[in-house]
């Protein structure tokens, strides 16, 4: 084929690209968001006094780290509706991935605050701070620096684990890749196409974490 | 001045860390203007003590009065103080500790503001203008914009200092605040410390700068062990010790100093 004939090729399907491309993005912004309320809730319960919270916290990391997440994700899939819960593939994906990566960030947390030292928190009680004030303006804001990397690499694997929601019919990239690819029996040059797709939106989340840790730097 | 009334009065405090009892029955007053420096070996029990004057750590027995505040500590007290008694207490007595502990995120002024500003409820416009009066007072007024890790030990040390005042503290508690500093940074920070001295602020400190205790303070105590050796003016306690104990340690401390001065002499000869 010429240039001309594979533009000619692909030119149709490339409104569908970027909009399988687009739901990939807004996925994975709403995964990292559940996992980020299911990770810091984990953290703050593992680091509790109260014996229960902790329990609850070390199980479900422990269950989350040791499962695969297709699975997780057909509990919640195919497994919620036998307990009368019967989500919509978009919603249970996102819940799966959620939960999955949550665990993930619980532990990034939990490596973020035993990394400031003790004296951060003495040194800030000492002027009578209380210790909601100290979490949100001294303890927390270190912790953010500490972990953006590791959190990266979180949303990062979030990213390319949302191929794993084609399994239940959310059509983002790889499941609309897989649909044309039954029509035109063409997969390598749509593969190749869907991986290039996945390695944009890898970069540009790459690029988003540099730029913030470049700004987080003054202070280093 | 024994007739006043103490600023600080602390009555048979005990604190146990485990199955070891650190501090033994302790009685202490404190007067308004004194300067009081803590000297023992280490374990001793000094810094603990420190630390129970503001509750970081909390005793398992005694009695706490300072100012309008009355603490008991025993088992099932009433008068045990609460969470929010102790943000009010801390906000009163200023604390400085060995590892100056700045907030590395902030700036200097950032550092300074922002317990007046969110625990004491003043004007971001007046915590600003009295954070430049104290930074340029030490010296550093062009710093105020620069994060901790541009500064020296010696100038993070007099910030700590200078974050604690801007609470304007009745008691000022220093935890050996110049042992974490190189040798030719400790001056810096003995001398603001001496000016405040001067002006009159009550101190409490933990230190083993006994020269500084001989000059500063107006009152020495010995912790040995748990309990107080000795206690009074530095000119009795330090030239003509009662104990045995406390004549070991000062000629302890004698020679580990004249063998860091030494070692510091043989370090500067070699290029």
């Amino acid at each position: 084929m010429t240039l001309t004939e594979w533009w000619e090729f692909f030119l149709p399907y490339i409104p569908g690209f970027l909009y399988a491309s687009w739901l990939v993005l807004v996925l994975t912004i709403l995964i990292i968001l559940v996992s980020w309320i299911f990770g810091l809730a984990a953290a703050l319960a593992r680091a509790s006094d109260i014996a229960v919270l902790r329990q609850i916290a070390i199980f479900y990391i422990w269950f989350v780290r040791g499962t695969p997440a297709l699975i997780q994700i057909f509990i919640i899939y195919f497994g919620l509706p036998a307990l009368g819960l019967q989500l919509s593939p978009f919603t249970a994906g996102v819940l799966a991935l959620g939960i999955n990566s949550g665990a993930y960030v619980a532990e990034i947390i939990r490596a973020g605050l035993s990394a400031i030292p003790r004296g951060q928190m003495e040194s800030s009680m000492a002027l009578g701070m209380g210790r909601r004030h100290i979490m949100a303006r001294i303890i927390l804001p270190q912790v953010v620096r500490i972990i953006l990397p590791a959190m990266t690499n979180e949303a990062i694997s979030t990213l390319k684990n949302t191929s794993l929601l084609s399994t239940i019919t959310v059509v983002e990239l790889t499941l609309y890749a897989q649909t044309i690819i039954a029509t035109t029996f063409r997969p390598f040059e749509f593969y190749i196409a869907t991986a290039l797709l996945y390695l944009v939106l890898t970069t540009l989340l790459t690029r988003l974490s540099a730029w913030a840790e470049r700004r987080n730097a003054r202070y280093v | 001045m024994s007739e006043t009334k103490p600023l600080l009065s602390i009555r048979e405090l005990s604190k146990s860390f485990g199955p070891i009892e650190v501090l033994k029955n302790i009685s202490l007053d404190v007067h308004a203007g004194e300067v009081v420096s803590v000297i023992g070996a280490s374990g001793s029990g000094k810094s603990t003590f420190l630390r129970c004057i503001n509750v970081l750590e909390r005793p398992n027995s005694g009695f706490l009065d300072f100012d309008r505040f009355a603490f008991d500590f025993r088992p099932g007290s009433r008068a045990a103080p609460s969470a929010d008694d102790l943000k009010a207490l801390r906000a009163r007595i200023g604390m400085v500790f060995q590892s100056y502990n700045l907030w590395p995120h902030m700036t200097v002024l950032e550092n300074v503001i922002e317990a007046p500003i969110r625990v004491r409820g003043m004007p971001r416009a007046e915590a600003v203008d009295l954070a430049t009066t104290l930074l340029a007072r030490i010296g550093l007024a062009e710093k105020r914009d620069s994060y901790p890790n541009r500064l020296s030990g010696g100038q993070q040390q007099r910030v700590a200092i200078v974050r604690a005042l801007a609470m304007q503290p009745q008691l000022m508690l220093f935890d050996e605040v110049t042992s974490a500093l190189d040798p030719e940074l400790v001056g810096e920070v003995l001398s603001l410390m001496a000016d405040l001295a001067a002006e009159g602020m009550t101190m409490l400190l933990v230190t083993h700068e006994i020269g500084f205790a001989r000059e500063v303070s107006t009152r020495t105590v010995f912790f040995d062990r748990g309990v107080i050796g000795e206690d009074g003016p530095p000119s009795e306690v330090l030239r003509h010790p009662n104990s045995e104990r406390l004549r070991q340690f000062l000629s302890r401390i004698l020679h580990e100093g004249l063998a860091a001065s030494a070692h510091g002499a043989a370090e500067g000869a070699t290029p």
